[in-house]
């Protein structure tokens, strides 16, 4: 089923995009045309086959839950848009 | 110089023929003159590259040169590069200068290489042109016989233009679903997507976390093979990092092929293939038969649901590795009202158009009510191309296949929509969704005069088989053709 300018502002929302109202008929157009091409998956038979989650072969290796990095806050604030201290600074969030 | 191999180049620096200092001071030339042509660079680090080569000569003097000493190459901006403007192509990056070096960029220059500056590139590797870089496109370095300008491919475009215009000895790539093997295709190089696991991911800005994988691109096999080598191993900061030893890549590029099973998927033989590929592929399985190989028809029955499997796996997982991109931590911000406000503002000015549409495809098909019809299902088909993959190794040690369907087009063709792209990536991707080794290699020009490349793929681990062949193809095709824009020759 195409997805209708509802869904896509929807979509937006949740990906966090914002969207001008004369963006979202092309968006649309171009979603629609990749989600048409993606329908032909419906024709294969996957019954009983275990969904590939990952490239890797091997199970997730497993580490000690300890602090291994970390202590420079300096270079972690270094690209931060803006910071309060040794805080991320945003607009404020609670009134 | 210039043209030399990082083989040819490594004997002439140990026999003082040239000094590192020198062989960079030309690459450096070579960049200002070339480099507004073809657009390979988003930055230039002409200041760093004369450090790190006369550190080259000075440990070469001392006798304690380490392996790639002097060497120039250029590292796609998708490698965080300590204290460097790292962009992955987007303006969302553009403030961007990471506090570290990427694990595989960090191997290259612990071993003595240069580097010239960080390569241009698809927006976060999202794209088979280099189109949709936010610093303007790469071109290529190759002309059509009707003169227009021609995509390098992608994403890993800047990279190899740099590579094919003889400004890079070498580069580094990365390949999601086909953005090593065919920008190598489309500029007439040497480029090899290693096993998924080989090359560690730390420090490299991710796009879909299950297929990226890193690898060298070079002007022959061996140069891969050497580069390769030093770019593999295990990292403890990459979760699915292969502990496995790394092989000498080198020496296999010197073994006998006489023997060895080589299967061709009769699913690549697509509609619509140029008639021209169809005939280098069999000039391929010609020269392998010469040298003793041995070729076997195979099947792979689930090839031509590659690319769908792909346009659902890779933007869900892009959708979720690129929510990173907030405005908060690092990276440009486009302030509002509140904090929702911010994210929305910052990130729609800061991604480009295939980046907003990858998010949004990847937003919907793992939503609620949407995720088994699209994303789990693409995950159980992505099952089934691994099997195909496993039953045909089971007869044969490779497989070979052209690298794409046409050689490079023209910046607008192929640009009507969105699949209409995607396309180009159909022979590469199924590899990239089975985690398999591929090499594309030069074979030969087509009749416009461009550049077309053969695919080896090979077995999970087993790159040696692949630099096996493709050493023997390229030994058979003897490509010396040249591109049209290189040093001493602009336009």
């Amino acid at each position: 089923m195409p997805l209708d300018p509802a869904t896509v502002r929807r979509i937006a929302k949740l990906a966090r995009i914002h969207l001008d109202e004369d963006e979202l008929p092309r968006l649309q157009k171009e979603l629609n045309t990749i989600l048409g091409y993606v329908e032909q998956l419906a024709e294969v038979n996957v019954e009983g086959v275990i969904p590939l989650s990952g490239g890797s072969e091997t199970a997730m290796r497993m580490r000690e839950d300890v602090v291994s990095d970390g202590g420079y806050p300096e270079k972690i604030l270094a690209n931060a848009p803006d910071r309060i201290g040794n805080f991320f600074a945003v607009p404020k969030v609670v009134e | 110089m210039l043209d030399w191999t990082i083989v040819e180049t490594l004997a002439a620096l140990d026999s003082a023929k040239v000094s590192a200092l020198e062989l960079t001071e030309a690459h450096i030339t070579a960049v200002g003159s070339l480099n507004p042509h073809l657009n390979a660079f988003i930055t230039i680090t002409p200041e760093i590259a004369r450090k790190q080569a006369h550190a080259a000569d000075v440990a070469r003097r001392a006798g304690a040169a380490p392996a790639l000493a002097g060497i120039p190459l250029a590292i796609k901006d998708l490698f965080c590069s300590e204290n460097v403007r790292t962009t992955a192509g987007s303006k969302i990056l553009g403030p961007f200068i990471p506090p570290y070096e990427s694990t595989v960029s960090g191997k290259l220059l612990s071993a003595g290489a240069v580097m010239l500056g960080k390569a241009n590139l698809d927006e976060f590797a999202m794209g088979s042109s280099n189109i949709t870089s936010a610093y303007g496109p790469a071109m290529n370095p190759w002309k059509r016989d009707d003169g227009v300008k021609l995509v390098p491919g992608g994403s890993s475009g800047g990279s190899a233009s740099a590579v094919a215009a003889r400004i890079a000895m070498g580069a580094t790539g990365t390949d999601t679903g086909g953005s090593i093997r065919q920008p190598a295709s489309f500029c007439g190089i040497v480029g090899i997507k290693p096993t998924y696991g080989r090359c560690s991911r730390f420090g490299i800005i991710a796009f879909a976390s299950s297929l990226d994988q890193a690898g060298p691109m070079a002007r022959s096999v061996e140069d891969c093979a050497i580069l390769l080598e030093i770019m593999s191993g295990f990292d403890p900061k990459d979760s699915t990092s292969a502990a496995r030893a790394v092989p000498n890549f080198r020496a296999a590029c010197g073994r006998n092929i006489a023997g060895m099973r080589v299967g061709i998927p009769l699913e690549y033989r697509v509609s619509g293939m140029a008639p021209e590929i169809e005939k280098l592929w069999q000039a391929g399985i010609d020269w392998l038969k010469q040298e003793g190989a041995e070729i076997f028809d195979v099947s792979l029955p689930h090839t031509k649901y590659g690319l769908p499997v792909y346009y659902i796996v890779a933007p869900a997982e892009a959708s979720s590795n690129l929510a990173r991109y907030d405005g908060v931590r690092f990276g440009a911000r486009v302030e509002g009202e509140d904090l929702i406000e911010l994210y929305e503002r910052t990130r729609a000015a800061g991604f480009g158009a295939e980046v907003k549409r990858r998010i949004m495809i990847g937003t919907y098909v793992l939503s609620e009510g949407y995720y088994d019809a699209y994303y789990l299902k693409a995950q159980k088909v992505r099952s089934l191309i691994l099997r195909d993959f496993r039953e045909a190794f089971a007869n044969v040690d490779v497989l070979l296949t052209p690298t794409t369907p046409s050689a490079a087009f023209a910046v607008g063709e192929k640009m009507n929509d969105p699949v209409t792209m995607y396309l180009n990536d159909v022979f590469t991707v199924p590899a990239s969704l089975a985690g398999v080794p591929a090499m594309s290699i030069p074979a030969g020009l087509d009749s416009r005069g461009l550049p077309l490349g053969l695919q080896v793929i090979g077995r999970h681990f087993d790159e040696e088989s692949v630099f096996a062949i493709a050493a023997a193809l390229e030994r058979a095709a003897d490509f010396r053709s040249l591109p049209a824009l290189r040093e001493g020759a602009i336009p």
